[in-house]
């Protein structure tokens, strides 16, 4: 009869989903995949990092974080904060600069773009003459100095970005007063290097990349000093007084000059390769930072010797007989130094080392011994290793909440216990309702916890579940033990390690009982471990046992990855998640599924072979269900014959690059027998054109079948205490879900508290559903005579939900990739259903039950479906109507992993990988909400007349 | 009247023979009866030569029901797909009210000794460019058989002619449903899937829809071949506007009814095993309105089959159904039960 109501135009229905339901893309978490320029401000404290794709984010104190994106899409290749302002100047690799600024709006700073502007040159000149290589902000905030590949620098009036013309510096008005004979006009190609007096805003240095340097009278305009650089110039820093300068250089020296108004002797100081005396790499970048007791840090990248450690990427800090080279797992892209910023102060007495490197940011304290790092309160690696899976866990107990932490304090006391330096701006964002755990595994066989309440993705433990088996890498291998006499001074910072020693210890899938403190992971290898929290180190057997998914069928033989060795005897374990149960699954495939009941002391896990139940109280194995279907050899070969067909298919796609290469390539060719080659083009582009015409992209059309590959492949297993024999008596039961569309229901019988040791738990398999369109069973669902879904086990028991309702019928739930479909219980037969795939042509991908609030009243809540499909859409559907309530696009479709990798919460929030280092997190509802919301304050500047500082920080990087 | 023999499963002989051994039986050596079988499926299905006969013995499970009908008042309609299982399809009775009256049936072959593989099916509501075309797969091996690409169509648009991307048939499989139907071709442009646009929809969306709704699939596609289409007299007589057949009171129903009385057929087919280990289709809760209608269909189908069946008069026995029904055994070596393939608890 649901057919002749007409789709949903309830007036009142309509107004309460407006209260219930909003599509908010909130935050980003993680790092920003391909950073490219990295920018600080000390007089707002606040950072900033431009990536590759043209986005530019902005962080200060915890909870500060500002994002925009520039239109284009371009890398963004500079970035200089406009002194004393909220304001900043992005350079972008098209040459074209953007003025972004912070402004405050409705109660909170946004980040907003001004103004773009690109230099142009006269007519006719090349584009070199204009394109951009360093960028000096005034510190009378009125002009921009641009120093140009052709020599020029051009002077911009901000915020207009008018190009100054008669204020230009060229070549030919530096070189009148530098005598003719160790220069010529050559030595003013490419500014490398701009830098504004310390103390005279009226002077500026210039670093021409051929090694001339120039002091600049701006009022005066002409040069006043010069300095002959025998080598390449890489860079310039000020020291605080004025007096001196560094410079640094291709060959990996660096050399510091003296400036005195008497004396215009160009020779250096002092000029050291502090990695010679063989040849070394070029210091790009350099610090001199001045202390009081006399010694200065001098902090600087790169210079290491080219032939043994060329291929490092490294910082060196050098103070007095102190001297280090952080030693970074990936390219170091930029970084600065956070210092007195007080102009008054005497000393820069700096605190801190930031260092952008391309796959994370080390910070590290300076003013302690031994320089430790200091732990990031953001801006977390998420893929130090690659993450496998994820799992979120709403409304965490304080005790466990507690526990959690303090387990991973104990994994954290090699960080340095500075407050984190970067404290610009105020949170004003609520605090988070509750707290919420945010868990992914990764490839390395670890599981990190992240504390993901609010805006701040923040680790607080890492598990790893290593130790318990026999691997080739010895655990104690530990990178940073260096002998004494180790040279360079290599210390190896940051967390990024991106090599797993063996991929079968990856990660696949968690479960975590929040009120028991039980944990379930399941591995590549088929591994299930069933941990339980210890708040104290300790040392014991893991209990091992094997599940074998095919019993003895004949036939049969694996051909993927051999099982994990397990490790004999006592293993010692730190404090925190203990392993005290493993199951290996027989064939080792992949674990695709997993449930935990904490309650009844089980775990259930399934592979593409079957699904088991084994029992962690009396470490039994209960049962174990093969699910295979008898013609699917595929399923039984392993991964390796897919990874055979993806490498047929990676050779055929790098020989097609290859051959479109070569015909562009042809097609350039010019001279005399261009007609010929224009010939032979034709002709390989009709041979190309009648190849595609022979195999377009075509689709094959057929009818889902019970002896189709995959179809014994578990997606889904689920608990429930419900009416599974008869309506008068409920009990346990285990359901699984297939890629074959069966679902499998299992009658267990747990024995009670009192005699759980002394009786086996039994199971009976009870029913068997097929559905008829054999589309993958992603989720099962129990609905109890209200109607609501029944809660997680020991939720009642916490108070934290009402009891189910027991009395009325209850109703299962399955969601197929295709179908939602609503059965009564204990006889099934159906009852309603919504068709997806049939009528719109889209699949599910994720399904997950939220609560959603009303942002009008605290009394109402309700519990919908939400939906993930192929397409990266999202929907909401209603419980238990099975009606669609509303649809966001919320992911490209095109982005496969992206969609693989989402996650719901319980609350109709979510996350999903935009990159393999970022989460994006985004919220379907109203009440729940977790957004940056802070404010940007202009600090007050105490006196009009003191001398700006020049905004040393926003050092130019090379390009 | 039931009868139930034993029967060679290796060695079933001839129809001819196995015809004589029915009217042996039955004792009626000199009526002329049609022979039916109900298949895997539930569909009632004709016996009249060899190869169905032996197609009918190999399905048997291992009990093979037989029907027989005299052939004088033989109900043709009988036979067919979801015979056995139909039921009431309430939206269809309220759309069509003339379904319950008994529309006389014009027998044009011998559809009795077939089942529908496919139809065109909405001729009278469709431009005469369009073709919708309905493939009925059985759970039987034969494949769907085609596949379909991306590419481009023109279309009439108030800007003029446009080029917009379309969905078209790319190739058949020889041996395939679709190639055996004849209705479908390469370079067919496929426009509408279950009654629902494909237009701005993805190739892969549409592979889906399509395959989702694989077991009742209705295509509307615009041939590439134009000559073969149908031409119908009320578009030449000039009253184009008008439908011909009086009782469709509009042509929108008309789609509704046909494309949603598919859906409601090959729906319910999911199955349950309890654990008896007996495989089962998922009934549908029904609500108590529509129990009464689905019961009012089984006695419909009851009166009819009982005027086409053998009158009991004729029998020896005494017997009020009027039908004939028989169970055949055959034995079956080495057949697998559900339940041994399963768990370590037996059931």
């Amino acid at each position: 009869m649901r057919r002749f109501l007409r789709p949903g135009h309830d007036p009142v229905r309509e107004r309460l989903k407006r209260d219930l339901f909003q599509f908010n893309k909130t935050v980003e978490h993680g790092f920003p995949h391909q950073p490219s320029a990295l920018g600080y401000s000390p007089f707002l404290r606040l950072m900033a990092i431009g990536t590759r794709s043209g986005a530019i984010k902005l962080y200060g104190a915890p909870g500060v974080e500002f994002m925009g994106l520039h239109e284009e899409n371009n890398t963004v290749m500079q970035i200089h904060f406009i002194p004393d302002q909220c304001q900043l100047v992005t350079l972008l690799d098209d040459n074209s600069l953007h003025l972004w600024s912070l402004k405050q709006h409705g109660g909170a700073s946004e980040l907003r773009e001004e103004h773009r502007f690109t230099l142009k040159g006269p007519p006719g000149s090349p584009p070199s003459a204009t394109q951009v290589t360093a960028v000096l902000p005034h510190s009378s905030r009125e002009v921009l100095y641009l120093g140009t590949e052709s020599g020029n620098i051009f002077v911009v009036e901000l915020p207009s970005f008018r190009v100054l013309e008669d204020r230009t510096i060229t070549p030919e008005a530096v070189l009148q007063r530098i005598p003719e004979d160790n220069c010529n006009r050559r030595s003013c190609e490419l500014v490398e290097a701009l830098r504004e007096h310390p103390k005279n805003p009226d002077q500026i240095l210039i670093g021409y990349s051929r090694g001339l340097i120039v002091l600049w009278d701006l009022q005066n305009n002409k040069a006043t000093h010069h300095f002959l650089g025998s080598q390449q110039l890489e860079n310039l820093y000020w020291q605080r007084d004025g007096s001196k300068f560094i410079s640094c250089h291709y060959d990996g020296s660096y050399s510091q000059w003296p400036v005195s108004s008497d004396n215009r002797q160009s020779e250096p100081l002092e000029n050291t390769v502090p990695y010679g005396p063989f040849p070394c790499k070029a210091i790009s970048k350099i610090y001199w930072q001045t202390t009081k007791n006399g010694l200065p840090y001098i902090i600087f990248q790169g210079g290491m010797p080219r032939a043994s450690y060329g291929d490092r990427h490294s910082i060196s800090v050098i103070h007095g007989s102190q001297q280090t080279a952080f030693d970074f797992t990936s390219r170091v892209i930029d970084f600065f130094i956070i210092f007195s910023s007080d102009p008054a102060a005497e000393f820069d007495d700096p605190s801190a080392l930031v260092v952008l490197a391309e796959e994370e940011l080390v910070v590290i304290d300076l003013k302690s011994a031994g320089w430790p790092a200091v732990h990031p309160p953001y801006l977390a690696s998420l893929h130090c290793s690659a993450i496998t899976c994820s799992h979120h866990v709403s409304n965490i107990p304080l005790k466990l909440w507690e526990r959690i932490i303090s387990a991973g304090s104990k994994q954290n006391i090699h960080y340095s216990s500075m407050p984190w330096p970067i404290d610009g701006g105020t949170n004003i964002a609520p605090d988070p309702p509750q707290r919420d755990l945010l868990l992914t595994g990764h490839e390395d066989g670890t599981v990190r916890f992240w504390d993901a309440s609010g805006v701040c993705l923040h680790l607080l433990y890492k598990l790893s579940t290593v130790r318990v088996f026999l691997t080739d890498a010895d655990p104690n291998d530990n990178m940073n033990t260096l002998g004494e006499e180790e040279w360079p001074p290599l210390r190896k910072v940051g967390t990024f390690d991106p090599y797993s020693d063996d991929p079968r210890l990856g990660i696949q899938k968690i479960y975590l009982c929040k009120y028991s403190g039980y944990l379930a992971v399941a591995g590549t290898a088929g591994q299930v471990l069933v941990m339980e929290l210890n708040d104290e180190d300790a040392e014991h057997v893991v209990d091992h046992a094997e599940a074998d998914l095919l019993q003895d069928q004949e036939g049969y033989r694996w051909k993927g990855h051999e099982k994990l060795k397990t490790r004999d005897g006592p293993v010692r374990f730190e404090a925190g998640f203990q392993p005290f149960v493993l199951v290996q699954c027989q064939p080792p495939a992949v674990v695709t599924s997993l449930a935990l009941h904490s309650e009844w002391k089980l775990v259930a896990f399934g592979t593409s072979h079957g699904f088991g139940l084994f029992d962690h109280q009396q470490k039994r194995l209960v049962f174990v269900k093969c699910t295979l279907h008898p013609s699917d050899q595929l399923a039984l070969e392993g991964p390796l014959s897919r990874v055979k067909s993806l490498k047929k298919s990676l050779r055929q796609s790098f020989r097609r690059i290859r051959r479109s290469r070569v015909s562009s390539r042809k097609r350039r060719g010019a001279g005399g027998n261009a007609s010929e080659v224009q010939e032979a083009n034709a002709k390989f582009d009709q041979d190309v054109l009648q190849e595609m015409e022979l195999a377009p992209v075509q689709r094959k059309i057929e009818a889902r079948s019970a002896e189709d590959s995959f179809t014994g492949f578990v997606r889904t297993l689920y608990f429930a205490d419900t009416f599974l024999r008869d309506s008068s008596r409920h009990c346990p039961s285990l359901w699984a879900g297939t890629n074959g569309g069966t679902v499998y229901a299992f009658c267990l019988r747990v024995p009670p508290a009192e005699r759980r040791m002394d009786e086996p738990v039994r199971a009976e398999q009870a029913k068997e559903i097929q559905l008829m369109h054999r589309a993958p069973v992603v989720g099962i669902l129990v609905l109890d005579g209200r109607s609501t879904p029944l809660p997680e086990p020991l939720e009642v028991a916490h108070d934290l939900s009402k009891s189910p309702d027991m009395q009325g019928s209850h109703q299962l739930l399955v969601v197929s990739e295709e179908q939602f479909k609503v059965f009564t219980l204990p006889k099934v037969s159906s009852k309603l259903k919504l068709k997806l795939t049939a009528l719109e042509g889209c699949r599910v991908r994720k399904v997950t039950v939220a609560n959603f609030g009303s942002c009008k009243t605290d009394d109402y809540s309700e519990n919908d479906l939400a939906v993930l499909t192929n397409l990266g859409d999202i929907q909401i559907i209603s419980l238990p109507f099975l009606k669609l309530q509303i649809r966001y696009p919320c992911i490209r479709k095109e982005d496969v992993s992206g969609i693989a990798s989402c996650v719901f919460t319980k609350y109709g929030q979510g996350f999903y990988l935009i990159s393999p280092s970022e989460f994006e997190r985004f919220s379907l509802s109203t009440k729940w909400l977790v957004e940056p919301r802070c404010i940007v304050d202009m600090p007050e500047v105490t006196s009009n007349n003191h001398v700006h500082k020049s905004d040393t920080e926003n050092a130019a990087r090379k390009s | 009247e039931f009868r139930r023999f034993s029967l060679e499963r290796s060695k079933p002989g001839k129809f001819e023979e196995f015809y004589g051994l029915l009217q042996h039986v039955h004792k009626i050596p000199n009526v002329d009866v049609l022979v039916g079988y109900t298949d895997i499926h539930g569909d009632l299905l004709p016996i009249n030569n060899d190869d169905n006969y032996h197609k009918a013995v190999s399905t048997a499970n291992p009990l093979l029901r037989i029907f027989i009908q005299r052939k004088e008042d033989a109900d043709y309609s009988a036979f067919g797909t979801d015979t056995m299982t139909r039921k009431k399809n309430v939206l269809s009775n309220v759309l069509r009210p003339d379904n319950h009256k008994k529309k006389p049936h014009i027998v044009i072959s011998m559809p009795q000794d077939f089942r529908p593989v496919s139809s065109i099916i909405d001729v009278d509501i469709l431009p005469e460019t369009h073709r919708r075309v309905r493939l009925y797969k059985y759970g039987t091996d034969k494949p769907l058989g085609f596949y379909i690409r991306d590419g481009s169509s023109v279309r009439v648009t108030p800007h003029g002619l446009e080029k917009v991307p379309g969905i078209f048939i790319s190739r058949l499989v020889p041996g395939g449903l679709a190639q055996s139907t004849g209705l479908l071709a390469v370079n067919d442009e496929v426009l509408e899937v279950n009654g629902i646009e494909v237009s701005g929809k993805s190739l892969d969306q549409v592979t889906d829809m399509m395959i989702a709704n694989s077991r009742n699939l209705i295509i509307t596609v615009r041939p590439a071949n134009q000559r073969n289409n149908v031409v119908r007299n009320s578009r030449t007589s000039g009253s184009s506007g008008q439908s011909t057949e009086s009782s469709l009171p509009s042509s929108t129903p008309n789609i509704l009814g046909s494309l949603l009385q598919g859906e409601e057929e090959s729906d319910e087919e999911d199955i349950i095993i309890e654990d008896s280990g007996e495989p089962q289709q998922i009934p549908k809760a029904a609500p108590a309105s529509e129990s009464i209608e689905s019961l009012s269909q089984i006695e419909l189908l009851h009166e009819s089959s009982q005027n086409g069946f053998l009158p009991s008069s004729e029998m020896n026995l005494n017997h009020s159904a009027g039908s004939i029904s028989m169970e055949y055994e055959v034995p079956e070596p080495g057949r697998k039960s559900l339940e041994e393939d399963g768990t370590i608890i037996t059931l």
